[in-house]
């Protein structure tokens, strides 16, 4: 097929990689996209949803939140910001233009997966370790530093996987209203219908999507070396 | 009453509140004189999003009975599925460019194939919560596998395949509009056009409507939902 042909010159051809607007810059700005949204929605949402785990109240927040979360498409939010007086379309600094607005979207879409997990992370510590820790004298601080956020922690990390993977792909999308990122080569293409350079985007996109994934699993199985509940003999 | 008379003289001149001079997000003028397309692209909409969640659906029955039947099988569709879930949809939709074109065949493949990577494992998690005593009850009253599949195990099984295929059927109305990258985005279509021309009313209210059609699917998932597992009630 001739647009397998298109899509694996324009991959191959040094020129489209490097200089202004080549697909690495734009692969950067993208990850520096990502990371920053990721860490706002982090400072934003983790610190509240372990509050409110702990606390035990709130629970139609983590709830509701996915739902809504779900229900939103990203594409409409995005559009919205970008045509609002504010933030709009304006460069912001190494993030490109409208990257005020996408950057406001990718840490919402954010939220929802790492304000579930990590509520219901802390929710699922089993009641009688929490009894056990209040039989020893813990405080509510204590109980919550040594004894929920241990046991929470891997599927807090888990939703803080899932979220990364979603900012990715939500980053991907912002290229539909103007926004900064390597979906520009997708909608560039198909404006201009060179369907090869679209499809070498999408490629592109993939293919990190995929690597930003396994790199996560990856670092949640390193980071987690908490020995699992109920197996005090197994160490698997 | 001398106030009156030049207001009213304004507002009889004054531009529509959506065109560009005004450009007022929230316009009903501009649903009274666009009525039509916005109807048009909700149709569209609809069309699609119960097109591929329904080709998910009768994909992700015999991919979630195999995963379960074949152990070494459960583990490589759950991780193709989810590997395919990792996949930006905007990435996805030129990828199946190549096989399909700038359809709507395209865009509901796509679709369909994030609907199944939740659907399966809805199907798999809904069978496996079948108690195995059921089972056992029913093998004892002589029937076969696939009548014990079609009359014991799928019933059992609704409750969790539906809340599966809520989860699907509202992320499908949200990702549709993705589509609007090869022109076949339903109210997609009419966002992707506001941004393009800055017509805010055109833009807000394909994005409310959006959210509104996604909401009363599941409402109608859940009614449905209520309507087939009877016996839970009683």
């Amino acid at each position: 097929m001739r647009l397998f042909g298109d899509t694996w010159r324009y991959l191959t051809t040094g020129g489209h990689w490097t200089g202004d607007g080549g697909l690495l810059d734009l692969l950067g700005q993208q990850l520096l996209l990502t990371v920053t949204a990721l860490l706002l929605a982090l400072v934003l949402g983790l610190p509240l949803a372990l509050w409110l785990g702990h606390l035990g109240r709130g629970g139609w927040l983590a709830t509701n939140i996915s739902g809504i979360g779900r229900a939103v498409p990203v594409f409409a939010l995005l559009a919205l910001l970008v045509t609002a007086s504010w933030p709009g379309v304006r460069t912001a600094g190494p993030y490109g233009r409208a990257g005020l607005a996408t950057l406001i979207a990718l840490a919402l879409f954010a939220l929802p997966p790492i304000i579930t997990n990590a509520y219901v992370a802390v929710r699922e510590v089993p009641a009688h370790l929490q009894d056990a820790a209040a039989g020893m004298g813990m405080t509510g601080s204590q109980r919550f530093w040594r004894v929920e956020l241990p046991l929470a922690l891997p599927l807090v990390l888990s939703g803080v996987r899932l979220a990364l993977v979603q900012v990715w792909a939500t980053a991907t999308i912002a290229a539909l209203v103007a926004g900064p990122g390597l979906g520009r080569v997708i909608t560039d293409g198909f404006a201009r219908t060179q369907y090869g350079e679209g499809l070498a985007g999408a490629v592109v996109v993939a293919l990190v999507a995929i690597v930003l994934e396994l790199a996560a699993a990856g670092l949640v199985t390193l980071s987690v070396r908490v020995p699992r509940l109920g197996s005090t003999t197994s160490s698997v | 009453m001398t106030l009156l008379a030049p207001h009213t003289v304004r507002a009889a001149s004054e531009p529509s509140c959506y065109s560009r001079l005004v450009n007022h997000w929230v316009c009903p003028s501009y649903w009274h004189d666009r009525g039509g397309e916005l109807r048009s692209a909700l149709v569209q909409h609809l069309e699609i999003t119960v097109v591929a969640v329904a080709l998910g659906m009768v994909v992700a029955i015999p991919l979630a009975l195999l995963a379960r039947r074949l152990g070494w099988l459960r583990q490589g569709v759950l991780g193709l599925t989810t590997a395919l879930y990792t996949v930006p949809s905007l990435a996805l939709f030129p990828l199946l460019v190549p096989f399909t074109g700038l359809t709507m065949t395209t865009v509901v493949i796509g679709l369909a194939v994030y609907a199944l990577t939740i659907l399966v494992r809805a199907v798999v998690d809904g069978l496996d919560a079948v108690p195995p005593d059921v089972r056992d009850a029913a093998d004892g009253l002589g029937y076969g596998p696939v009548r014990r599949l079609a009359r014991i195990e799928l019933p059992l099984a609704v409750p969790v395949i539906l809340a599966g295929l809520r989860v699907a059927t509202v992320s499908t109305v949200a990702l549709t509009t993705v589509g609007s990258l090869v022109a076949y985005g339903g109210l997609g279509n009419l966002i992707a056009d506001g941004v393009r021309t800055d017509f805010r009313a055109e833009l807000l209210s394909a994005a409310v409507l959006c959210v509104v059609l996604a909401v009363v699917l599941d409402i109608v998932l859940v009614l449905a939902g209520r309507a087939v597992t009877g016996w839970r009630r009683a």
